[in-house]
């Protein structure tokens, strides 16, 4: 089933507002700005980075286009050490060996170039998540958490992402015929080079507002009485201005919908907000501050 | 979606936006549906990337560049359109982001409202920041030159003595001395790892190798972490009690990002908390001392260390700049705020970071003793506590960081 609205001939939508319908389909509401954004990232061929606190949905996002586009999605977790081998292709060393082997007994190793030329075959390599992403075109890449990689992987990214192309020495250079919908997020635990920003339409994803949170819990959660889905996002939009060490953000508001409604709860009422704070703090010492506030500190507003 | 203006979906970050202003104004003057509507658009775009420059977001060439591309894909005649092909394009970081509503409602308004000038006044500023500049070279230039023996024991008697004591031409004397000392960097195992002599296996070597050797595995090759500089956190008090010190501190800051560009972060803290580690790149001691000094709006007022810290905390240090991190403190401890603030706030940092250096230059004199409520407060959770008033002391200090 397609959510796809009104399309050009290319099978993109034909403007922001048509693309932000059709994300809307798969239940993913975004706000003018992002539907925007990823719109230009589309037609621009341009990759998006996001930056924003953790849980707005940054990472949804690029599944929710991966659906919208029809398009296969490829996801890179960055994490400090990441290397070239884990991000772009790794030759199977195992397997060539063997194949290495089984060509002497089968005594032909005589012919040493052409041995070689069977050595590095494309099936001995195996393609990472920039790779594959190129060759499986057009796709959407999504590069979860770059600030978690340190700075010589940045250099790598730079490379791939100006011009969509990875050499490989042995074979020969790959291309995407259409380059790859490219999502880089960041929860910004690290500055992110500028030549890399550059290179990128930046958006910064905020917390969402009242009504565009109410229309998130109730759409991911169906099941969730309206009023309890109210609630919740008021108590959560109240909890964000207490200044707290980890402000709950709309993934926490779902995990506390959800919760709640399996207690049984239809609406939010103190006692039971008070034992499923652990779904929506993760502090020690925000839970404590708020446990020790009012009920209308949290019902209020 | 919102449709109540023309930035809609703008999140927190566009309080300053007058609805009925953005956008209207320009193409009223430009009557860009009219005629030529490319020329005027490219002029527009043109004049107002001059506005954004001005107003401190490097909006450089290649970026107005991808605006015009991405105003291309919209439509130019709406003015939220207009602003977020702009903002998604021009803007690189948060900071820029009320930068960016603000010379946009100034620009296509038509007025040129004040925009955000880049914090800080220099004109003040630069006496207070730069007690090392004052009266620079002339004290030891015009004189005669002494020997070298006496210059060396000078040197000496100056390294110990107490950088609030000192006559102009000392300082200027001792700003020399600055440029010769070479914070060395802690290191920490890192997961990356290369090849090496020993160590574990390195598969993809060895093989490679076999397959040059025709298959046979003739010899192991190996890889094994190599370590890599940990970060070091430098949080300098600039408030009126640390004013003889500032300066001394910050050159010390200096010298500690020339030496590790990529793993050092310096912020002044006050009443309120300035990052100046990009200022403190500038490869010259003074150039970088005057943009720091720019940069910092809260030289020599009071201190609320508990709340900048916690600032730091929130904005900087828990999302990863302090995580694993040597930590140090630059600072009296002299707190006007609560004292139970900074000591929580301390116990965080400690959490958070690798070692917590504290550094005070009082604690040089003799006879001191840490009586001060906020040094009382922060003592439990520092793991180093070291003086910071002589050149031996930041020698002393610089080998504290690497070995923490």
């Amino acid at each position: 089933m397609l959510h796809l609205v009104s399309q050009t001939t290319s099978g993109l939508p034909a403007d922001p507002d048509a693309l932000a319908a059709a994300l809307e389909g798969t239940g993913y509401l975004p706000d003018q700005g992002l539907a925007t954004a990823a719109y230009l990232a589309l037609v621009m061929h341009r990759p998006l980075f996001l930056e924003g606190e953790a849980g707005v949905g940054k990472t949804a996002l690029a599944h929710a286009l991966a659906q919208i586009t029809g398009r296969p999605i490829y996801r890179l977790q960055c994490y400090e050490g990441l290397e070239a081998s884990q991000a772009l292709y790794d030759w199977d060393f195992g397997r060539q060996l063997l194949h290495l082997r089984a060509a002497e007994a089968a005594h032909a190793a005589d012919d040493p170039a052409r041995l070689e030329a069977s050595l590095y075959d494309r099936r001995f390599l195996l393609a990472r998540p920039l790779l594959q992403a190129l060759e499986d075109s057009p796709s959407v890449l999504l590069i979860d958490e770059v600030d978690r990689a340190d700075d010589e992987f940045e250099a790598f990214l730079l490379e791939v992402l100006s011009d969509f192309t990875i050499s490989i020495p042995e074979l020969g250079t790959v291309r995407a015929e259409t380059p790859p919908l490219v999502v880089l997020t960041s929860n910004r635990t690290r500055e992110v080079h500028d030549a890399l920003k550059r290179r990128c339409l930046y958006h910064w994803l905020a917390h969402p507002d009242f009504d565009r949170e109410v229309a998130i819990l109730r759409r991911r959660l169906p099941e969730v009485t309206e009023q309890l889905a109210r609630q919740v996002a008021r108590a959560t939009a109240n909890l964000r201005t207490l200044d707290l060490l980890k402000p709950p953000g709309i993934a926490e508001a779902m995990d506390w919908a959800t919760a709640l409604h399996t207690l049984g709860a239809r609406e939010l009422d103190p006692d039971l907000a008070a034992r499923t704070l652990g779904a929506v703090l993760k502090y020690r010492e925000d839970t404590e501050r708020v446990r020790g506030l009012p009920a209308e500190a949290l019902t209020g507003g | 979606m919102a449709e109540e203006g023309h930035v809609s979906g703008k999140g927190s970050f566009t309080p300053v936006i007058q609805r009925q202003d953005a956008g209207k104004a320009s193409y009223a003057q430009g009557d860009v549906a009219e005629e030529g509507p490319l020329r005027d658009v490219v002029d527009t775009v043109l004049g107002f990337a001059r506005t954004l420059r001005h107003a401190g977001v490097a909006a450089g060439p290649d970026r107005v560049e991808a605006m015009l591309a991405a105003i291309g894909h919209l439509d130019v005649l709406d003015p939220s359109a207009v602003y977020w092909a702009g903002r998604l394009t021009l803007c690189s970081g948060p900071d820029d982001l009320d930068r960016y509503d603000a010379a946009f409602v100034a620009w296509f308004s038509g007025r040129r409202a004040r925009l955000p000038r880049p914090a800080g006044r220099p004109e003040v500023r630069l006496a207070a920041s730069a007690p090392l500049d004052g009266g620079a070279g002339e004290g030891d230039d015009d004189g005669e030159t002494p020997d070298v023996a006496a210059r060396a024991s000078a040197d000496e008697v100056l390294r110990h003595r107490d950088v609030a004591g000192l006559t102009d031409a000392e300082r200027a004397h001792l700003r020399r001395l600055f440029a010769l000392l070479l914070p060395a960097t802690p290191m920490r195992p890192a997961r990356r790892r290369r090849p090496a002599a020993h160590g574990s296996v390195h598969p993809g070597r060895t093989v490679r190798q076999a397959l040059r050797d025709g298959g046979e595995v003739s010899r192991l090759r190996h890889r094994r972490a190599r370590p890599r500089p940990r970060r070091v956190v430098l949080l300098v008090d600039v408030s009126g009690s640390m004013t003889p010190y500032a300066d001394a501190l910050l050159r010390f800051a200096h010298a500690a990002v020339r030496a590790r560009p990529g793993s050092t972060e310096v912020f002044t803290i006050g009443t309120r908390l300035t990052r100046v580690t990009r200022e403190l790149r500038l490869r010259d001691p003074d150039r970088a001392l005057v943009a720091g000094g720019q940069a910092i709006p809260d030289w020599s007022g009071g201190t609320r260390l508990g709340e900048v810290l916690k600032a730091f905390l929130d904005r900087w240090g828990q999302r990863g700049t302090a995580r694993g991190a040597v930590v140090v403190v630059c600072s009296d401890g002299w707190e006007r705020g609560s004292t139970d603030l900074l000591a929580a706030q301390m116990a965080r940092l400690r959490r958070l970071a690798h070692a917590v250096v504290w550094v005070n230059p009082h604690k040089g004199r003799a006879g001191y003793e840490p009586l001060t409520g906020g040094m009382q407060a922060a003592l439990p959770s520092v793991d180093h506590f070291v003086a910071g008033h002589s050149m031996a002391a930041f020698e002393e200090l610089s080998g504290v960081i690497s070995h923490a």
